[in-house]
């Protein structure tokens, strides 16, 4: 049976989507995301350096024939600042999907959902395939999915945090409302949280601390990988109902006496 | 010698005051700053310049440019 996954008219094997940020450099972060099997990879809109302009561009390690570009608009805290990024990533030619995040407070990096709807209606009425980053907020991920955002991707826990998922009961009311796949998006720690989501029922995981500040980020891009297949490959499979006592795994007949 | 700077003119690059030769175009700019125009986008005065008309874009003093491009991000 083949699993595909679904995002705005295009078709993926994977269920991963990394971020491209806190690599040792360019050729890990290709390793890296090779390794990881993604198919769809985050990048960040960020003035040139015109006084020690680098040669090397991350595209020259991403083909943007072969990696669908994410664009995010980290870092922006108005709606004004976000619909700036993602137009200006836009002219950069490599689609016109984005990433949103208004963020509302900086030691939180919790995304301020007012400014995200604002500036998530002004996008996608500008023909954008909008992505938005949010709270676990069920009533959020319903309005942004009115608005017509092609998906919703509440936060598992703070970003870069790595506790996993915090509230896995408000996951799963965002899933049961939303039509649109459901990405989580941010906190993720290790594999299990990745395979939890996956579990969840969730359309895909985002993720990019957890990768790249891990020991060994290949290694860990590999279970990454790892952890969200047996995550989807659970979900579809259908887990046992949790019950409070025993049920024998062997015959109960036949037993000498 | 003097006279050669009345032949530039003072814009904003990326937030930094820069002097640069009066009449310069965007693409004459981006390759005497050693950048590719393929990799980036910029931004004249809070509108964006579409690539092919880097060639075709005068600067004037006092412009305000954002030159901006891809970078590592979650």
């Amino acid at each position: 049976m083949e699993d595909v996954f679904e995002l705005a008219g295009n078709k993926y094997r994977s269920r991963l989507i990394v971020g491209t940020g806190k690599y040792k450099d360019f050729a890990e972060t290709k390793r890296a995301i090779e390794v990881s099997g993604a198919e769809i990879v985050t990048v960040a809109v960020r003035r040139v350096n015109i006084t020690d302009p680098n040669k090397e561009n991350l595209l020259d390690y991403l083909d943007p024939k072969k990696y669908t570009i994410l664009p995010n608009t980290a870092g922006c805290y108005t709606a004004d600042d976000a619909v700036r990024t993602c137009r200006l990533a836009r002219e950069a030619g490599v689609g016109n999907l984005v990433k949103l995040e208004v963020i509302g407070d900086d030691r939180t990096l919790f995304p301020d959902v007012p400014a995200t709807l604002d500036a998530a209606k002004i996008l996608v009425k500008e023909g954008f395939v909008v992505l938005p980053y949010i709270t676990d907020d069920p009533i959020a991920a319903k309005k942004l999915e009115e608005i017509g955002c092609a998906a919703v991707m509440p936060l598992a826990a703070p970003i870069g945090s790595g506790l996993g998922i915090r509230n896995p009961y408000n996951i799963r009311i965002i899933l049961e409302y939303a039509k649109v796949p459901v990405i989580v998006d941010a906190g993720v720690g290790t594999a299990s949280d990745a395979a939890m989501a996956m579990e969840l029922g969730c359309a895909g995981v985002l993720m990019n601390t957890a990768i790249a500040s891990a020991k060994d980020p290949i290694l860990m891009a590999e279970a990454m990988r790892l952890g969200v297949e047996a995550g989807r490959k659970a979900y579809l499979a259908g887990r046992i109902p949790k019950k409070l006592y025993a049920t024998a795994s062997s015959p109960l007949d036949g037993m000498l006496s | 010698m003097n006279s050669v700077f009345l032949f530039f003119m003072k814009i904003k690059i990326n937030g930094e005051e820069k002097q640069i030769a009066e009449g310069l175009s965007l693409i004459g700019l981006l390759e005497s700053l050693q950048i590719r125009p393929g990799r980036v986008v910029v931004e004249r005065n809070r509108e964006i310049v579409p690539r092919d008309s880097f060639d075709a874009t005068a600067l004037a003093e006092g412009d305000s440019l954002e030159i901006v491009h891809f970078v590592g991000g979650g």
